[in-house]
């Protein structure tokens, strides 16, 4: 029993910290409907910034906590003016992508400030503990919960008595009303962003102490729980951010106990996707009076796609597949082969984000799916490779579809979050089934590229043997985008209810261009596996969804050679500069922001 | 009396405490124009709504085509073939004007018959990606099919078929949506406001073309605003107000119905040719 006691009150102490990152973004969407990606890199800067007074200034924790408030607080600030008010009035989901670019920025930055390597964060307070019935608290759990209280209370006070809380209330009911009133919105929006960074930050360096440890990966976890915990308690509800995020610490803390640690996340995001099948509005929204507010506007900038001739596309592909006979090409081989598995990759993605209009973070989960489903077919079933790897794709197609399925109903953002979900569930189901997938071994010695007898696995030939596949696919895509097919997913994108209205099965043809879109992603996993020869649970994490999307924008929404354009340029053009893996990180970050602000058809056009 | 096309008995829909639409009644005769009227938050849009299936009644009964439809999808109501219009619009916005019209044939494509789960759609996808001559042929008639519509609209959409709907003007956006409704060819035609927005030459035109329909045999359900158009056009007309049905009949005994004054006062006055304020109130988009 005492030990469930403990399993209790660790599950509140974390959820305290996760109420920290919640609120915050719950306030921010309620005052602008945006998800704040950034939330965990704030969290993160937070956590160094503490890092910086305590160990290196030698402050006292108060100051340190002050420090870094105000740290994250002025950081909030500068995010709201950079990624938010120049996005004012384009597409809802703009801004989300806008707040992903900026937490690839804010990582790095701190990446190459800090370096890589984790650091300890030692808790100045005592050492004691105190015993509460079988189980023991300690100073800085009495700290957190307190943390977690008072700023639940000055929150409270904030925003029911102050003139400024009264305008940020406003604001989240009405922001257009709220303005013809005289409201400062774009006040109201930065004190929201001041108030959710600095929350923010001050949970990291909580957590930091918590466990004395801080690194600087430890961002995107960090977002995805707030997130969890928002959708949980409801979209921009704040005190049910709070319950939310109280719900989430005991759902994985009692799941710990159960099953083990790395079933934790398991569970936050099983939780997330019940909760947005099941009670989309959160648990705590009441009977929803009127249908929930649509969040239509997918992101897609009115264009006309540039219109590039056939026989330029052919001359291109012929270049690309004379390559190999150059001299000296071994390692722009080697870079193109992969960025032609990125370019499947980005036109599987760019058919449901761009075409479909379903922007979907969880393409990682469909490599993934791919990329086992190959390698263990050839190693453990002994299917030849030239099978396993077609197979791979059609088991990608019906899992990942399948997966997705849940996710048909929702809209918008919560297509993003819900797919984001899922994705993050196929890795972590993928380390904890070991009987079928070796578990956190990964898997090692996939055979390598070869068809019958032939061997593929020379640089030339698995150079070859993607762009063939690349053009295949991309060549059926475009082909399937001019048939009615084609002209529904685009018009379910544009308006879904009118789409209805026509006749339209959202499910039908939803699940068909996922199908799609998995065949391709399973094949590009399917073709990595054999080409790394060695995979696990994390060869492809919601990073590389992330920069799917960045390239799936970059080409322009919805367009195949777009999208295969924004892969070898993202791929390619770093190597051409030879710029470090630190530094990549930042460019994606930098290239999508700049494209969302300033050029949101793409390179050659929405299509 | 033969068997009317639509027929809604004690339809109720509940906002939280509101009730938007308290028990409605109506029956539709192939052939035949009722119009709905009624003030602003009537409940009209609500009780379209639930007819096609965008909303589903908390009490109450719809049976279309003589098939009991209550709470049934949008898209199998498109499949008996019901088509509707919005009060607000909505097209298609990145989709050309010709491709617009043609998802209104989609349920009626043979190539989309929704078949049997899971195979039906497999099938869809394999035989549009290696169009055999058949989808090619069935593609072919339903493009001059929707040329054969749009020239309804005179040379107000035909000579925009290639171009994107975002890029038409409030008016020729409505005239798409009601293009892309006849495309399914419907056995019944709902129109939401189809004149909201206009100006006087466009209203008048139309009031020809819903005639041009009528006159056709299409059975048409129409919620408008403006009052002449209501008085030509409707065969029999029905007065909400506050959820609940006031006044039912022919045009001119609901036009001097009390109850329907009373509705209506502090709006507007009954029968005038001008409804100024009132086409402003309904034409924000």
């Amino acid at each position: 029993m005492g030990a469930w006691l403990d399993y209790t009150i660790n599950g509140l102490i974390v959820g305290n910290i996760y109420a920290l990152l919640a609120v915050g973004l719950a306030l921010i969407f309620g005052v602008s409907h945006l998800i704040n990606f950034a939330q965990g890199s704030i969290y993160t800067a937070g956590a160094f910034i503490g890092w910086t007074c305590a160990q290196r200034l030698g402050t006292p924790l108060p100051v340190t906590m002050a420090a870094v408030v105000l740290g994250c607080a002025a950081l909030g600030v500068v995010i709201e003016r950079v990624g938010l008010r120049p996005l004012a009035g384009s597409a809802r989901i703009a801004p989300l992508l806008a707040t992903i670019g900026i937490s690839f920025v804010l990582d790095q930055g701190l990446q190459l400030l800090y370096s890589p390597d984790p650091r300890s964060l030692p808790s100045p307070l005592p050492a004691w503990r105190i015993q509460v019935g079988r189980g023991t608290i300690g100073a800085l759990d009495i700290l957190i919960a307190a943390t977690g209280l008072v700023s639940a209370a000055v929150l409270f006070g904030f925003l029911r008595f102050s003139r400024l809380g009264w305008a940020v209330r406003a604001t989240a009911q009405d922001s257009e009303a709220a303005r013809q009133m005289g409201v400062n919105t774009d006040a109201v929006n930065r004190t929201v962003f001041a108030i959710a960074a600095g929350l923010g930050g001050l949970s990291g360096l909580l957590v930091g102490m918590y466990y004395n440890h801080i690194d600087t990966a430890m961002s995107f976890q960090a977002t995805l729980k707030g997130v969890v915990a928002q959708v949980i308690g409801g979209m921009g509800n704040v005190p049910g951010a709070i319950a939310g995020s109280l719900l989430l610490g005991l759902t994985e803390s009692y799941g710990v106990a159960l099953f083990g640690s790395s079933y934790r996340n398991l569970f936050a995001f099983v939780l997330l996707l019940i909760v947005l099948v099941l009670r989309p509005n959160g648990l705590f929204a009441g009977r929803q009076a009127m249908s929930p507010e649509p969040l239509t506007g997918t992101f897609i900038a009115p264009s006309r796609p540039w219109d590039v001739p056939r026989w330029a596309v052919a001359v291109c592909v012929l270049l690309a597949a004379l390559l190999p006979f150059l001299p000296n090409s071994a390692y722009a081989l080697q870079v193109l082969t992969n960025a032609w598995l990125y370019a499947l990759l980005a036109i599987s993605l760019t058919l449901v984000a761009g075409t479909l209009g379903q922007v979907s973070l969880g393409h990682a989960g469909l490599l993934l799916i791919g990329a086992y489903a190959s390698a263990l077919l050839a190693l453990d079933s002994g299917l030849p490779v030239w099978l396993s790897i077609p197979a791979a794709g059609f088991v990608t197609a019906a899992l990942g579809t399948a997966l997705t399925w849940p996710a048909f109903r929702l809209r918008s953002h919560y297509v993003s979050i819900a797919t984001l979900g899922i994705g993050e569930i196929v890795g972590l189901v993928i380390l904890n089934w070991e009987s079928l997938t070796h578990g956190p071994m990964g898997v090692t010695g996939v055979p390598p590229l070869t068809a019958g007898t032939v061997e593929l696995d020379s640089p030339q030939a698995s150079y070859w043997v993607a762009l063939a596949v690349l053009v295949l696919l991309g060549l059926m895509q475009s082909r399937l985008l001019g048939t009615h097919l084609g002209r529904t997913f685009r018009a379910i994108r544009d308006d879904d209810v009118a789409a209805r209205a026509c006749g339209v099965s959202l499910d039908r043809y939803k699940g068909l261009a996922f199908a799609v879109s998995g065949f391709a992603a399973g094949i590009s996993g399917a073709i990595s596996a054999h080409l790394y020869s060695y995979i696990n649970n994390e060869t492809f994490t919601s990073q590389v969804s992330v920069l799917a999307l960045t390239m799936v924008i970059l080409g322009g929404m919805g367009n195949v050679l777009g999208a295969v354009i924004g892969a070898v340029a993202l791929t390619g053009l770093p190597e051409v500069f030879r710029f470090t893996a630190e530094y990549r990180q930042l460019i994606y970050g930098l290239v999508l922001l700049l494209m969302i602000r300033f050029r949101p058809q793409g390179i050659l056009g929405t299509a | 009396m033969t068997q009317p096309l639509l027929s809604v008995r004690g339809l109720q829909r509940r906002f939280g405490g509101i009730t938007a639409v308290k028990g409605a009644n109506l029956d539709l005769c192939e052939g035949e124009l009722l119009s709905v009227i009624g003030p602003n938050g009537a409940g009209k849009t609500t009780l379209f709504n639930l007819i096609s299936g965008h909303d589903r009644p908390d009490g109450g009964t719809v049976r279309f085509g003589g098939v009991e439809v209550t709470g049934s999808t949008p898209e199998r109501l498109a499949a008996l073939g019901l088509a509707r219009t919005f009060q607000h619009g909505r097209v298609f916005a990145n989709l050309t004007v010709r491709d617009n019209v043609l998802m209104g044939t989609h349920s009626r494509m043979k190539l989309a018959r929704p078949g049997p789960p899971l195979l039906g759609a497999l099938r869809e996808l394999f035989l549009a990606l290696i169009r055999p001559p058949g989808v090619r042929a069935e593609e072919q008639a339903l493009r001059r099919e929707v040329e054969d519509i749009l020239h309804l609209f005179g040379d107000r959409l035909i000579p925009r078929l290639d171009r994107p709907a975002y890029s038409l003007s409030y008016a020729n956006r409505r005239r798409l949506e009601i293009a892309r409704a006849l495309a399914l060819r419907p056995r019944l035609l709902m129109l939401d406001e189809p004149t909201a927005g206009m100006n006087e030459t466009e209203t008048a035109e139309m009031r020809t073309i819903i005639g041009q329909l009528k006159a056709r045999g299409q059975t048409i359900l129409l919620i408008e605003h403006k009052l002449d158009l209501v008085m030509q056009l409707s065969d029999r007309v029905i007065a909400m107000d506050d959820g609940a049905e006031i006044a039912a009949g022919t045009p001119a005994a609901v036009r001097h119905d009390p109850a329907v004054v009373e509705a209506y006062l502090g709006h507007r006055h009954m029968g005038g040719e001008q409804t100024p304020d009132a086409v402003a109130l309904e034409a924000s988009p």
